[in-house]
């Protein structure tokens, strides 16, 4: 069985793709990004994620390409190992374990069987001092391999891939760090450091933070802080080499590339705007502005056609050589601070947060893919410190995601704040919500919560203010001359003793409302707004409320500012138990009756998972992260894990999900689980001939439903000549350009024909047979097999049953068949759902 | 150290002429420069930079192009004529008419043998160099549009010109045109306007690169007369290119105000194929430079905004010296300014007028530091327009204030000026005696009865002066038989001697009593800048180009023993490696062992009782001074007082009365009364 310690924290998606630069594939087909502990392989023109190469116990720090198989690729970690990866297919080949951190990878095609790391020096470690050493990889044949023979190249340099860069043909390494530029010359074995002035005259700044090399001329171009570029020349003598100076950015340059021909210099900052300079006219250049946040790196493909920018915003554009944005890679968007709640979708289960300034992002926790984004402020962001703009500060869901509320804050030059709560309806037609309700000053001043009622017949919004009242808002329909429009309204507005309302929260059927107003809680019957009760726990004001769910939905659990946590059963009007413990987040499992309660211990978070009903913890951990945790929720399963340890159970129907102190998205996961993925992901083999749209994926899984179908044993000479014929129809149509093809009517059906199954024709009952014991079989193997059809298995029983109770009266041949054609079509059209 | 009441003057709108061409001499190390009024200047740049001779331009006179023959000066202009200068009496030799119209430039070859002009109508023209002068040779086929640029191959046997919109290439034996460059308009400004070619030059491996309108530098294959490659520089005109003597190195002096580099590199290290690379941008000037020049170890620009700017390149120099520093020259390196010390008048020079001001006089005891309350406002009381098309290129007055004389390279002319306070009244001195045709210099004795001239051949005339007449006592000949012209003379309070330097470095010092030459201070290497004779003493003060300074005893006929200490010791690091030359001597009339030194950038008082700043000494230490108890000031304090409050200084006196007139023009004045530059966008304007 399963020990508690299975259970773990993990990044889950959700971080930093920017970190370093992106790394095109030879063919540039590919885009390798490191992120967190992986590297992810996108796809280039589809900005699918096909691959994530996962192994490294630490954040990748580094990626490049096997200089010798532009198959592989070498990637390095904090963890001390480099490791080379097969990416087409997703497999480790090997790892090297080096020992210490390294902070950035770099190969040349001239240093065969060399690697270049950064590491931090030996001799001191409390100073940080980085050096470039050369790591030669040891040709044994094993998994593993130690990897020791180092030797130093330079010394005292940036740890930043980005301040490092070979030259042409790898004959000199070029570094900078501070205003010192430094070029190692192997051959001659001889290194050359020119420095700059330091001090800051005419506004001066010669720091580079950035260099690069030309690969063909001996040109080295270095980015400064104050936004200059320079040329270096001549630089194989002390005294006599030169430099000649450009500057478009006005801020520090923060990546600088040429490109693999060296006709082209790319370079990026703050200002957002790629600049391409033309080597050898430097007055001519070419801007692709407004890319949204600042640029990190800047990569190119080896043919040159392909730029990649790494942005701020944990965004990765693939851009054309002319200047065309193709394909943009949106992670999820950290900023510095998230000031709403992590909230699930209930429609697409996507997690909800702030994403770009006054907007929601709702990003795919399953795909690790951002959805879209949502304008709540509606207003032109201004880049510019010092400038008070709206923030979205709150947002809520009502239980089947129709009604999405928010409040946007700002803050006014006397102290005082701006605030206006919107409401917005999920429209069916445009796929997306649009504003229903603006309410100007909703409270006067913040507002300190807001929940919907989740169950009723009417949808009802509760918030609380800083002014002492909390107010309910409902529906209310209103004719005018346009016609029946509903709009939402003000209904109640309660108090109590004048106290200031924190946290508010409504029981799971709807039916009462809790409102905290300081140290007392305060409980009301939603529609008749009559206060049902008071509970209070001095000393110390409620910090957070929660209604128990399902089986616990008596309970009401309460934190307090003095740490305790607090139980009142709301049958008895009386505290069920308490237990001191300081809980700075409380989170209810909307599919289950587990609470999470996330309490701060010396400098760090621990977690404590238990039922209402006992106060008895199912799971504890201690120092689930470093810092405080602030944002946490539950979100669903796509479908539910079976585990039959005690202590994980609860993460059965549900996961969840925290935002660590340096915005890390993190997550709980279970051995058992991270097998099932890591072995279903090694099944996934990409066929490179076919460019992943999304109409090859369906058609791909399709294909592949199909194989399943056609099992070895039950091989038709029919249908596998059929199968080709069909594919081909369908390329034929979709690669002819439109304008030679018939009409569209004419087309359809045979488009339609071609994508449906063809009913199997008369089969002998014995390959029936053979069939049905090899879908038995498969439901053994069950989650080993690929995903597509483990789902489809565990759907499967309740079909059955169906089935039996309701056609008893078929043959089991026939009922065997329909089975087989329900299965067949079932899976790719829930295929085509997803896609 | 002392106090004084000082006048502060800031009413000399004296306005330095913009920089139109230049040319350097490599063998003697000096730079020929012409302004856009006609104005030729000579910089020796073997002596610190210093401007050794002037030569006043004339109404008459533009000066387009300049050039070096060997030792002998030629400028072309837009009267059509080639003239060369007289470079020992400062003046224009002689004039040769190419009858071409305007001649827009001149080149020589590289053997001197000959001169090329380029003319307005499109002729190019051969001119033979001979011995004290030249004669025409012949004409290149003539071409359509104005020639403004030329250069000739190395070998002599070529000659690029560059016109509108295109590239000529002629072979000079036959005088036919061998290739035509047509030079794209660009599309910066319009296309309709035409492409000059403001400046090319013919490389030794047949490259030819230009400079044009359009604001590129392009670089050609004179064999297949095809574009191998054009530099953007600017979005303006490209005015100036110069090419380092090795033709490894190139400059451009765009109407942007930027100097660009470029090298000839090759783009990989160690190959031996090379390319023209842009490197350097050098930005010092705020208008059109348009003239530059690279010297080996320095850039030397200059332009509308007049001032001639010395970059030096750090990559050729080995060690941090004075030659490290940029540099930049604004003013001229001689009095512009005379004092008549008795009348408290100012005369200020300008190079078409004189102009005569009273000094204003302030009220009461003043707090040092502080300014008085002004009585009577300083005021013009003469403006002397100069007669003829010759600029002004000397004038002074009489420290009475009753005579007031100036010279042209043509004439003399003497004033005599009555003024009693209220009424002025002026009288041209008719028949000066025949030997004063034209003057270097000009000086009066202490009591206003004499009036040396320091003339041609380095003689010094001395002219006796009274109310009555004006007569020739006497002319002392240089005993040392030298020709270069005497720019310096100072006459001693007795009226017994006068000293007189001239650009060889030489110092004559002549009794005047007896009319006979008294001696020759032993020769120094740097050319002097300012020297004075003590009033009591009679010691002869002198400071040099390099800054040193040297008192010389006329009566011991030796050097003193402060300045034999002056010599062991050594000046000060930071004293020595000053920008600008030391152009005026006065001495303290209240402390005799006190004398006032003065240049562009500051003025100081030197005693001559108290030790000399040490290496390790801090040099600039009044400030320090204050702060430390009277012990130890006497410790810490050295000869040397540096004011430094009245910048940029023109002209330091004492008046008779103690106080000390000090003239000064902002450089801000100046700016404002240049033309406005071309218009360039700056950032987040």
């Amino acid at each position: 069985m399963e020990a508690p310690a299975e259970i773990r924290v993990v990044r889950c998606g959700g971080s930093r793709i920017t970190f370093r630069k992106a790394v095109f594939t030879l063919d540039s087909k590919f885009l390798l990004c490191p992120s967190g502990d992986a590297i992810k392989v996108f796809s280039s023109s589809t900005e699918e994620c096909v691959h994530v190469l996962q192994g490294h116990a630490n954040l990748v720090t580094g990626i490049v390409l096997n200089p010798s198989n532009h198959l592989q690729v070498y990637s390095c970690s904090l963890d001390g190992t480099v490791k080379l990866w097969d990416f087409t297919d997703g497999i480790l080949i090997k790892t090297y374990v080096v020992g210490p951190s390294i902070f950035s990878i770099h190969v040349s095609k001239k240093h065969d069987g060399v690697v270049f790391l950064v590491v931090p020096m030996a001799s001191n470690k409390s100073q940080e001092v980085y050096q470039l050493v050369a790591l030669h990889l040891p040709r044994s044949p094993g998994q593993e391999v130690e990897a020791k023979e180092m030797s130093a190249v330079i010394c005292d340099i940036s740890p930043l891939p980005r301040a490092i860069s070979f030259g042409r043909e790898g004959e000199y390494i070029a570094s900078a760090k501070g205003v010192q530029l430094s070029v190692y010359f192997f051959r001659k074995q001889k290194e050359y450091r020119f420095s700059l002035k330091a001090t800051d005259k005419k506004g001066a700044k010669n720091s580079f933070p950035c260099v690069s090399c030309h690969p063909e001329d001996d040109c080295i171009a270095t980015g400064h802080a104050d936004g200059k570029i320079r040329l270096w020349r001549n630089f194989n003598q002390k005294k006599e080499y030169t430099y000649s100076t450009e500057q478009w950015h006005h801020s520090a340059v923060a990546a600088l590339t040429f490109s693999p021909q060296g006709t082209k210099l790319l370079s990026g900052g703050t200002e957002s705007v790629l600049v391409q300079w033309h080597y050898g006219a430097v007055t001519k250049k070419d801007f692709l502005p407004r890319l949204g946040s600042a640029i990190e790196h800047i990569s190119v493909s080896p043919d040159g056609a392909l730029y990649c920018t790494s942005h701020r915003d944990n965004k990765v554009i693939v851009i054309q050589s002319s200047l065309k944005v193709s394909a943009i890679i949106q992670g999820l968007v950290t900023g510095d601070d998230v000031q709403t709640e992590l909230l699930i979708d209930p429609r697409t289960k996507a997690l909800v947060l702030n994403g770009k300034p006054g907007h929601l992002q709702f990003y795919s926790l399953h795909r690790d893919k951002q959805l879209y984004n949502l304008d709540i402020v509606q207003q032109e962001y201004i880049h510019e410190s010092g400038l008070r703009q709206y923030g979205v500060m709150q947002a809520a869901f009502d239980s089947d995601g129709a009604w999405l509320a928010t409040v946007e804050e700002r803050a006014e030059e006397d102290g005082g704040v701006d605030v206006s709560l919107k409401l917005w309806a999920f429209s069916d037609a445009a796929h997306s919500f649009q504003l229903n309700t603006t309410i100007y000053m909703p409270h006067e001043g913040h507002i300190c919560s807001m929940c919907f009622r989740d169950g009723g017949e009417t949808t009802t919004l509760v918030t609380t203010g800083r002014d002492g009242h909390f107010k309910a808002w409902v529906l209310a329909e209103d004719t005018d001359t346009q016609g029946i429009s509903s709009h939402w309204s003000c209904e109640f507005v309660g108090d109590y003793h004048l106290l200031t309302p924190s946290a508010c929260c409504f029981s799971a059927d709807g039916s009462l409302l809790a409102v905290s107003f300081r140290e007392v809680v305060t409980v009301w019957r939603p529609g008749t707004w009559e206060l049902l009760a008071t509970f209070s726990q001095p000393p110390g004001d409620i910090r957070d409320l929660c209604f128990g769910r399902l089986g616990c939905s008596k309970f009401l659990l309460g934190t307090t500012t003095e740490g305790v946590l607090c139980c009142w059963n709301l049958l008895t009007c009386s505290v069920e138990w308490s237990t001191a413990l300081d809980v700075i987040l409380l989170q209810s499992d909307p599919l289950s009756d587990n609470m999470a309660a996330f309490s701060a211990a010396a400098g760090s978070t621990d977690l404590f998972v238990f039922k209402p009903s006992e106060p008895r913890p199912l799971y504890s951990q201690k120092a689930v992260s470093s810092g405080v945790v602030r944002r946490a929720v539950f979100a669903p399963h796509q479908e539910a894990l079976q585990s039959c340890e005690e202590s994980a159970q609860w993460l059965n129907r549900s996961r969840l999900y925290f935002l660590s102190d340096n915005m890390d998205l993190m997550t709980f996961s279970i051995k058992s689980e991270e097998d099932r993925i890591l072995a279903s992901s090694k099944q996934l083999v990409v066929d490179d001939s076919v460019a992943l749209t999304p109409f090859c994926l369906l058609l791909g899984k399709h294909r592949q439903a199909q194989r399943n179908e056609q099992d070895p044993l039950c091989e038709q000479v029919a249908a596998r000549t059929q199968l080709p014929q069909r594919s081909t129809a369908v390329r034929e149509l979709l690669h002819t350009p439109a304008h030679v093809l018939p009409p569209a009517s004419h087309l359809c059906t045979m488009f339609v024909n071609s994508l449906l199954v063809s009913k199997p024709g008369v089969r002998g009952a014995q390959e029936s047979e053979e069939e049905d014991m090899e879908s038995e079989k498969e439901e053994e193997m069950g989650e080993s097999e690929e995903e597509m059809e483990s789902r489809d298995a565990a759907g499967r029983p309740a079909i059955q049953n169906e089935a039996a109770d309701g056609t008893a009266s078929l043959s089991k041949g026939q009922e065997r068949e329909l089975r087989q054609i329900r299965k067949a079509d079932f899976s790719w059209v829930s295929a085509a759902l997803d896609c | 150290m002392g106090e004084f009441k000082v006048h502060r003057v800031r009413f000399f709108d004296y306005m330095p002429s913009g920089i139109r061409c230049m040319a350097f001499n490599q063998r003697t190390e000096r730079l020929a420069l012409a302004r856009l009024d006609g104005t030729v200047e000579i910089f020796n740049f073997s002596d610190r930079y210093f401007q050794e001779k002037v030569i006043p331009g004339n109404d008459a006179r533009s000066v387009e192009a300049i050039c070096w023959v060997a030792n002998r000066l030629f400028t072309t202009g837009l009267n059509g004529e080639i003239t060369e200068y007289d470079l020992e009496n400062l003046c224009p030799k002689y004039s040769v008419d190419a009858f071409g119209g305007p001649i827009w430039t001149v080149a020589c070859n590289a053997l001197g043998t000959h001169l090329a002009v380029g003319c307005e109508d499109g002729s190019v023209k051969l001119f033979e160099v001979l011995p004290e002068k030249i004669r025409f040779e012949k004409n290149l086929d003539r071409q359509k549009g104005r020639i403004l640029s030329l250069s000739w191959h190395p070998s002599g046997t070529r000659i690029v010109a560059g016109s509108l919109d295109v590239i000529n290439i002629f072979d000079v034996q036959s005088g036919h045109m061998m290739q035509r460059m047509l030079v794209d308009r660009g599309t910066v400004n319009s296309r309709t306007r035409e492409c000059v070619v403001w400046s090319v030059f013919f490389l030794s491996d047949f490259t030819i690169i230009s400079g044009d309108s359009s604001g590129k530098v392009q670089i050609w294959d004179s064999h297949t007369g095809t574009l191998n490659k054009a530099h953007l520089v600017s979005k303006w005109d490209v005015l100036a290119l110069s090419l380092s003597q090795d033709e490894s190195s190139l400059l451009a002096g765009t109407s942007e105000g930027t100097v660009v580099q470029f090298q000839f590199l090759s783009p990989t290290l160690g190959a031996s194929e090379k390319e023209w690379v842009r490197t350097r941008t050098f930005k010092h000037h705020t208008h059109d430079v348009r003239a530059v020049a690279e010297i080996g170890t320095a850039v030397v620009s200059g332009g509308v905004d007049t001032q001639l700017v010395v970059r030096p390149l750090l990559d050729k120099v080995d060690v941090k010296s004075y030659d490290t520093g940029l540099r930049k020259i604004q003013f001229p390196h001689r009095p512009l300014v005379s004092c008549a010390a008795k009348a408290g008048l100012l005369l200020f020079q300008f190079p078409v007028q004189l102009e005569l001001w009273r000094l204003g006089e302030g009220e009461g005891p003043g707090r040092p530091g502080h300014s008085l309350i002004v009585t009577r406002k300083p005021e013009k009381l003469l403006q002397l327009k100069r007669k003829g098309e010759d600029h002004i290129c000397c004038s002074a007055i009489s420290p009475c204030g009753s005579w007031v004389v100036y010279s042209t390279v043509s004439s003399i002319r003497l004033h005599r000026l009555q003024y009693d306070g209220s009424n002025i009244s002026i009288a041209k001195v008719p028949r000066l005696p025949k030997v004063l045709r034209s003057a270097h210099q000009l000086c009066f004795s202490a009591d206003s009865s004499r009036l040396f001239v320091a003339s041609s051949r380095s003689t010094v005339h001395v002219i006796a002066l009274s109310q009555s007449e004006c007569k020739y006592l006497h002319t002392f000949k240089s005993s040392s038989g030298s020709t270069e012209p005497m720019h310096l003379l100072a006459a001693s309070a007795d009226g017994r001697w006068l000293a007189a330097a001239n650009r060889a470095c030489e110092v004559h010092v002549y009794n005047v009593r007896s009319r006979k030459p008294h001696c020759i201070v032993p020769l120094y290497g740097s050319c002097p800048t300012a020297m004075a004779i003590h009033p009591s003493t009679n010691n002869l003060l002198m400071v040099h180009a390099d800054q040193l300074i040297f008192e010389y005893s006329i009566e011991e006929k030796q050097y003193t023993d402060w300045s034999r200490r002056v010599q062991k010791e050594g000046l000060h690091r930071l004293w020595l490696e000053r920008d600008t030359p030391v152009t005026g001597v006065t001495f303290n009339p209240s402390n005799a062992s006190q004398f006032l030194l003065h240049d562009t950038y500051m003025f100081c008082i030197v005693d001559q009782r108290l030790p000399l700043p040490d290496q390790k000494a801090q040099l600039y230490n009044q400030l320090t001074l204050k702060s430390l108890s009277e012990q130890d000031r006497k410790s810490y304090s050295h000869a040397f007082k540096f004011c430094k409050k009245y910048q940029p200084l023109l002209c330091v006196s004492v008046l008779e009365d103690q106080s000390v007139v000090v003239v000064e023009r902002p450089l801000l004045d100046i700016a404002t009364q240049l033309p406005a530059p071309v218009r360039q966008k700056k950032f987040a304007t």
